[in-house]
């Protein structure tokens, strides 16, 4: 692998299942030693995808390049340099937890002892149990546990944090930082936004197979729009305000949404009138995400 | 509330679940044994006859450890003989059936949903054994009135139905305990089997020598002995059935008890903890199939020795059996060759053998499918193992596995014979080699199964029309007069009948071949196709 080629680079990527189409030209880059959060609905084609980059999936179009190789034909070579968390974590009734967690070590290139013992301690997870008495976050931990516990440069994360409490849901993300401070690089897929928005330096939205942004979440929020919610002097009544929506006025307090590339023009427009007080608020990711749901039921909605 | 609300909506509920299995396993056992009736007259016509068949076959050890003591000479008394095994067969179904609606519906949560709702903490166990109780009280009425119409005496009639009950009672009993045991329905499935084959095996031991053997009190310590020695047809014992009674109904009460001591989903006894790390086998495809299938594989083997027992054990009196039934002399000649009749029998059981052998290649290769399918292969195949690699884990027990069972029941088979005879030298290594040669076909079938999987994986279970198809030409095609070219398309057709007939290597290496043909396509398919996501 060359040194500035990205850990994952998709293109144009598809994938059918009979005659649904689940994958409809995927665009997805991965850049070195990054958390890349990968954002959608259940159905919307993050699995799929990560599949295609284990190489279980044979993908019918496009290409698709992970740590420098082909990820159908180099699969197990590739393998060795990845660790995987499905979104299920489904284990063998009679191994017990830390059997599992050693397997898959051992089929890997075996397990840090160390580090698997320091992980067990702060998942909370008694590995003796065995798989059918794990409840289904238990089940996850020990999925994350293998996967953290091993040397691997790239995580692959399907969901991995279902059914996990909000004090696991920390140490998770405490173990994803960690992860990325040691130069190890990351795919997240997740539709839980907070978790996304706390761990990734980027993010792909995608909508029925195919990436419909892709960014920094700056460069995201950038494309969006801010709230603004003002008390002013006087009543705005007739006030230009250029870019804005929404807009919703009660005596001398005004609410509006601005695109926030002409959020210049509009505070310009309420300093005229003279501004007692201003809240501003970026847009949320949850809102960024929204969007281009809510495009899709108005699109509906027209038609 | 009451610890039993809510039972008469469960009721209905195990009823509803059960409204197509139920009414099959209460019609079956008695309809079987009704039939008999008929067939025995026609097979021995006169008194003389059964008389003579009561001094031959019907006190044959065999016939006495499998079915039990013949206590009368008449058609009755063989035909309570014959269906000896019946109340075994009851007494696995009504154990299962209690289990499936206790300990399985709590397994799976499902009970847990109901207790939510005003069902008492007994009433999951009232409930199945409500309905199995009276199941069996169905079956003993059918026989009994289906017997009677036949125009056998009516206080026999009586006796024989209560003895198929029995069976199915005091097993639907012992696993209402089992079941309160262990947090998984396949523990309480195995107590409860275990706690059955212990009382068969005590029951045989007490038979196996004669009525008034040394060990004939034996008979007194296991629940299949009470309900024999009441006696249907031979001078009725009713008592026996009053410590049925009192054995059932103590065991329900402990049932009960436990039931109601323990929480919904745990076990009275605690649930095993699994070691924190891997041993040193356990670290690929190899290790993990070897902990998948190795449980499964001792109980195969377990049966294939015991089946190989019982067949070498008979094989000694088959000489008497076939003197009494020209049409059983028939069946063994049309599957097991021309030669001698103990070497027909012998090529022919090793033929059903192979069958059931077959059958093992199979659910071993739908274990592969069903680790797919789970998603359970998945993550392993996202470590750095090939998909070949990870099958072959799975492989080794497809292959090797039928030809550990045939090994293991051609000797046992061929020990047991020689001991019969008094030589072990020659009649062990020719039976087992007759088993061996089962083995080109056994392959064959898994051979199709593995080409399912690899290239129409969503199929793989349809090889199980295959080995329907391969049982009913193998059993019945000869019998039915089938054209050649029908008996040809089953493998077991075309292996030599050891070990009467001469070794035939050229089918030997035509099955061999295809083996390795569908066997690789299988393979190739499977390297190339998607991998089964949920």
């Amino acid at each position: 692998m060359t040194a500035n080629q990205p850990p994952v680079q998709v293109s144009g990527l598809v994938k059918n299942f009979g005659r649904t189409r689940a994958l409809d030209g995927l665009d997805l880059t991965v850049r070195q030693g990054e958390v890349h959060g990968f954002l959608g609905p259940n159905g919307s084609g993050k699995s799929t995808a990560i599949r295609v980059l284990l190489g279980l999936l044979r993908a019918d179009a496009g290409t698709a390049r992970l740590l420098g190789g082909d990820p159908w034909r180099d699969a197990t070579e590739l393998h060795r340099r990845l660790a995987y968390v499905p979104g299920d974590v489904t284990l063998w009734p009679n191994l017990s937890g830390g059997e599992v967690i050693d397997l898959l070590g051992r089929m890997r290139d075996g397990t840090d002892e160390r580090r698997k013992a320091e992980l067990l301690e702060r998942f909370e997870l008694d590995p003796r149990k065995k798989g059918r008495a794990y409840s289904k976050g238990n089940r996850q931990k020990v999925g994350l546990v293998a996967a953290l516990a091993s040397d691997a440069e790239l995580l692959l994360l399907d969901e991995p944090t279902s059914g996990l409490d909000p004090l696991m849901e920390e140490v998770f993300q405490q173990c994803v930082r960690e992860a990325r401070d040691e130069g190890r690089t990351v795919l997240l897929s997740s539709h839980i936004l907070s978790e996304v928005e706390a761990l990734c330096d980027r993010v792909t939205i995608i909508r029925k197979g195919a990436a419909v942004e892709s960014g920094t979440l700056d460069e995201l929020r950038h494309l969006t729009r801010t709230s603004i919610h003002a008390e002013l002097a006087a009543p705005p009544d007739g006030l230009p305000l250029p870019g804005a929506h929404d807009v919703e006025i009660d005596g001398t307090t005004i609410r509006f949404e601005v695109d926030t590339p002409r959020l210049d023009d509009a505070l310009r427009s309420l300093t005229e009138v003279g501004v007692r007080s201003l809240v501003s608020r970026p847009p949320t990711l949850e809102e960024l995400f929204l969007r281009h749901y809510k495009d899709e039921l108005a699109e509906k909605a027209a038609t | 509330m009451s610890g039993l609300a809510g039972t008469g909506g469960l009721i209905r509920l195990v009823l509803r679940r059960d409204r197509f299995l139920l009414p099959l396993w209460v019609l079956a056992p008695a309809l079987v044994t009704v039939n008999l009736v008929p067939a025995t007259e026609a097979l021995l016509p006169t008194a003389a006859d059964r008389l003579q068949y009561a001094g031959t076959t019907g006190t044959n050890p065999t016939f006495l450890a499998l079915y039990g003591p013949l206590y009368s000479g008449d058609l009755g008394g063989i035909i309570v003989q014959r269906a000896g095994f019946m109340p075994v067969v009851i007494g696995v179904i009504s154990a299962l059936t209690v289990i499936r609606h206790t300990r399985a519906e709590e397994e799976a949560g499902r009970r847990e949903l109901l207790g939510a709702t005003v069902t008492g903490r007994g009433a999951g166990l009232a409930a199945a054994l409500a309905v199995t109780l009276a199941a069996n009280l169905a079956i003993a009425v059918l026989l009994a009135a289906g017997m009677a119409a036949q125009g056998l005496p009516l206080a026999g009639s009586l006796a024989f139905g209560l003895q198929f009950a029995a069976g199915g009672w005091v097993f639907a009993a012992v696993a209402g305990i089992t079941a309160q045991l262990s947090e998984g329905a396949g523990a309480a499935r195995g107590a409860a089997v275990g706690a059955l084959g212990g009382a068969f095996v005590v029951r045989m031991a007490a038979d196996v020598g004669g009525e008034g053997n040394a060990l004939s009190w034996l008979g007194w310590l296991s629940p299949f002995g009470w309900a024999q020695r009441a006696r249907p047809y031979g001078g009725e014992r009713w008592w026996t059935f009053a410590v049925v009674a009192v054995l059932v109904a103590a065991l329900m009460a402990a049932a009960a008890a436990l039931s109601a001591r323990r929480d919904v989903g745990a076990g009275i006894l605690p649930p095993k903890l699994g070691p924190t790390g891997a041993s040193p086998r356990l670290s690929g495809p190899f290790g993990l199939g070897w902990r998948l299938h190795s449980r499964a594989l001792y109980g195969w083997l377990a049966g294939f020795a015991a089946l190989g027992v019982v067949y070498g054990a008979v094989a000694g009196g088959v000489r008497d059996m076939v003197r009494d039934s020209p049409e059983l002399a028939e069946f063994f000649r049309s599957i097991g060759g021309q030669a001698g009749i103990t070497d027909a029998f012998f090529a022919s059981a090793m033929g059903i053998l192979g069958l059931i052998a077959a059958a093992y290649a199979v659910s071993a290769t739908l274990r592969m499918r069903a680790e797919e399918t789970g998603q359970r292969a998945e993550p392993l195949l996202a470590t750095a193992t090939t998909r070949l690699r990870w099958a072959a884990g799975h492989l080794v027990f497809v292959l090797l596995g039928p030809a550990a069972a045939m090994a293991v029941a051609g000797a046992a088979a061929g020990l047991a014979h020689g001991l019969n005879v008094g030589d072990v030298g020659r009649e062990l290594p020719r039976v087992l080699g007759a088993a061996l040669a089962q083995l080109p076909a056994v392959w064959l079938v898994a051979a199709i199964a593995l080409a399912l999987f690899g290239l129409a994986p969503r199929f793989t279970g349809a090889v199980w029309a295959a080995v329907g198809a391969f049982i009913v030409i193998t059993m019945f095609g000869p019998a039915l007069d089938l054209d050649q070219w029908v008996l040809n398309v089953s493998p077991f057709t075309h292996v030599p009948k050891l070990p009467g007939a001469a070794f035939t290597a050229v089918p030997f290496a035509w099955l061999v071949a295809l083996t390795a043909v569908l066997s690789a396509a299988g393979m190739l398919g499977f390297r190339r196709r998607d991998i089964a996501a949920n």
